[in-house]
């Protein structure tokens, strides 16, 4: 859903983005038409669990699905369409002014070239500056994650780093064309909890002094409640709710993000029994008519099993796609 | 608190003599390379770790990635032999004359692993797979199957469905109650559960968490709960002992250890948790860096060169686990600490305060 009362133009506009793997007999509805806005300087956190379909909406936006995958919808960057982009002008586009960051900076990263070498051959590729320039660029690229001893770091190879500091050298890589928007695929996912909060941290951080705009997926309430403006809550390949982070987490109104949140376990939570949500994720391949989270969904009714499911925005903007959502939409 | 223990007819110890425990449980793994294969280095992957698990309650066991939690669990199962140390259980000593052997040990213990699918044999169906223990422990081929039907129910599969499945032919959830089943088998009393319901989505590990908790009050069993996931050990432990570069920090009742935790690294362990409100995320990072490599952990203390308490002291000799330096301190229910330093213990009493 577009956003109502934007002043600035987005840097990111997705519209009805959906992803279809067709292989072998099999058609799996992975992403069913979304769509969102994102301005300069904005996070927006992609909520959801495996097989939402979060991570393969990333990997649409970057043209890195394999072939057999269809993917329709249009998207902008800076006002430009970049959806079924030739080759040469997607790469150009990756790494430059659109890059990713994964869960696994040791599958992301090349194992056999130093740290400095990945960052500089990014540079030169994007920018054609010669190597000294670019090594030299590389090197305030770790100080800017704050990696000590940054000169030292720059000529080790991925396995000679912790898993912390391999993140910090991914998000080095990432920013090294200063990216207008960074898409993050699960990258605090791997790591323990004192590293992780590190990690966000320096994003907020790094996102405040260089302005670009973040699209962080996640399947963790917490990372998303420390980093996000917005939040998208992703079910069966579409966004059910999307609004303000605190809206999402204080006053969640699709069903299925109050029941991920009641499962949530966090502190306090002692001595109760957990509210579940009973039954398991649909399969994509077989998708219901109407909601995909009816089958769990304990309010639901029998609109809820056939044809489109109404959208409710609120004044705020703040999206629920569900049919007893418009009964209840806020003032 | 933990539950009142209903008598087990197993019970030797009788109902104070804790179900586990364990003294100076030590391993160190060798590194071996150069011309001679002789060993280079050693990772001290858990360095006398001594603690005790009281019949019917919950431990749980909290550490980030190579605090050794896991070793800990690879050693009381004796996946991993250990190199020194001892383990009682119930009264009786494991592996050694007068004990009881580490085979009967392991069928009053058994263990749940993180990855539910390279926990099963892809070639054996459900019920094979759960009746296989009881099968080599003597019982008749109709009785274990007929056990592991009926566990297959009380893990909540319908075993009409389920049986005859393959692992690849469930999701990692049904797995996963799959191998909680195959567990309970034996009917074991101990059961560690080691990053159980790591890798499950939040909607599905809490329903593991609520059948584990259901399945506790039947069966009468007392857990040891591993997981670095701090938020689910407060939910499931009664007790919790706090592990870093393969030793105990810190260990006391839960409430008592996640309300005012001692130790510094406790601290900044509780303060790096997600605060799950937009309104008061975290503003400052409570600790830098990775913890260090366990092959040559820092003399002393191994937490010092992370600590900003850190003294002399520290780096000279290893503080042992011991009552709060301030007095406060319960025989009941001990919440023991391992700090040179009573500022570094009083500090600001955590972050809940």
């Amino acid at each position: 859903m577009p956003d109502i009362g934007m002043t600035e133009p987005p840097v990111l506009e997705v519209e009805d983005l959906t992803v279809r793997f067709r292989r072998r007999g099999t058609d799996v509805a992975a992403v069913n038409g979304a769509s969102f806005t994102l301005r300069a300087g904005e996070t927006l956190t992609i909520l959801g669990e495996s097989g939402s379909g979060k991570s393969v909406s990333l990997k649409a936006l970057m043209g890195l699905l394999p072939d057999y995958a269809e993917t329709t919808g249009k998207v902008w960057l800076n006002g430009k369409e970049i959806l079924g982009l030739p080759a040469a002008a997607l790469a150009k586009l990756r790494g430059g002014a659109l890059s990713m960051i994964f869960q696994e900076p040791m599958a992301a990263l090349d194992p056999v070239y130093t740290i400095g070498e990945q960052i500089a051959e990014t540079i030169i590729q994007h920018d054609h500056v010669d190597r000294r320039t670019a090594m030299r660029r590389a090197l305030d690229l770790l100080e800017q994650v704050k990696i000590p001893s940054a000169a030292r770091r720059l000529k080790n190879f991925p396995h000679e780093m912790s898993g912390g500091m391999r993140q910090r050298a991914m998000i080095a890589l990432a920013l090294a064309c200063s990216p207008a928007v960074l898409l993050a695929d699960e990258p605090t996912t791997a790591l323990d909890v004192t590293v992780q909060i590190q990690i966000l941290l320096l994003l907020r951080q790094l996102q405040q002094e260089l302005g670009m705009a973040i699209v962080f997926v996640t399947h963790d309430v917490g990372a998303a409640a420390e980093i996000s403006d917005r939040i998208a809550v992703m079910y069966g390949g579409r966004f059910v709710e999307s609004g303000t982070a605190r809206e999402i987490i204080r006053t969640p109104r699709h069903p299925y993000t109050e029941g991920l949140l009641a499962s949530t376990v966090h502190g306090g939570m002692r001595g109760t029994k957990l509210r579940t949500i009973p039954g398991t994720p649909p399969n994509l391949a077989r998708l219901p008519p109407g909601c995909a989270f009816a089958a769990r969904c304990r309010y639901a009714v029998d609109a809820c099993r056939d044809g489109d499911i109404p959208v409710a925005i609120s004044a705020t903007g703040a999206m629920a796609r569900c049919v007893r959502a418009v009964e209840t939409v806020p003032a | 608190m933990s539950a009142s223990v209903a008598l087990d007819r197993r019970d030797r110890g009788g109902p104070a003599q804790p179900l586990l425990h364990v003294d100076h449980l030590t391993k160190y793994f060798p590194i071996r390379g150069g011309l001679l294969n002789r060993t280079i280095a050693t990772v001290q992957a858990v360095d006398d770790v001594s603690f005790s698990v009281r019949k019917g309650e919950t431990l749980g066991i909290v550490g980030e990635s190579g605090c050794g939690k896991s070793t800990t669990a690879r050693l009381l199962m004796r996946l991993v032999e250990p190199d020194a140390g001892s383990i009682v259980f119930d009264g009786d000593q494991v592996g050694s004359p007068g004990g009881i052997s580490v085979n009967e040990m392991r069928r009053q213990m058994q263990m749940v692993f993180q990855d539910s699918y390279s926990s099963l044999n892809p070639r054996m169906t459900m019920a094979e797979s759960i009746a296989y223990a009881p099968r080599m422990h003597g019982l008749a081929h109709k009785e274990a199957y007929d056990r592991a039907e009926s566990l297959l129910a009380q893990v909540g599969l319908n075993p009409r469905q389920y049986a005859r499945r393959y692992p690849h032919e469930l999701s990692g959830g049904q797995r996963q109650r799959v191998n909680i089943a195959r567990a309970l088998a034996l009917e074991p009393r101990l059961v560690i559960l080691d990053e159980a319901v790591a890798a499950l989505d939040k909607s599905v590990e809490a329903q593991v968490l609520n059948l584990l908790a259901e399945l506790k009050e039947k069966f009468n069993l007392t857990y040891l709960f591993i997981s670095h996931d701090l938020n689910v050990v407060e939910y499931m432990s009664d007790r919790v002992m706090v592990m870093y570069l393969g030793r105990v920090v810190e260990t006391g009742p839960v409430e008592d250890i996640y309300r005012h935790p001692r130790h510094p690294y406790t601290r900044a362990l509780f303060a790096s948790k997600p605060t799950l409100d937009p309104d008061r995320r975290t503003t400052e990072m409570p600790l830098t860096g990775d913890p260090p490599n366990p092959i040559n952990p820092p003399s002393g203390c191994r937490f010092r060169t992370r600590c900003a308490f850190a003294e002399a002291v520290c780096a000279e000799k290893a503080p042992a686990l011991a009552a709060p330096l301030d007095g406060d301190f319960d025989e009941a229910l001990p919440h023991l600490v391992a700090c040179h330093l009573p500022e570094a213990q009083r500090a600001t009493r955590g972050p809940h305060a």
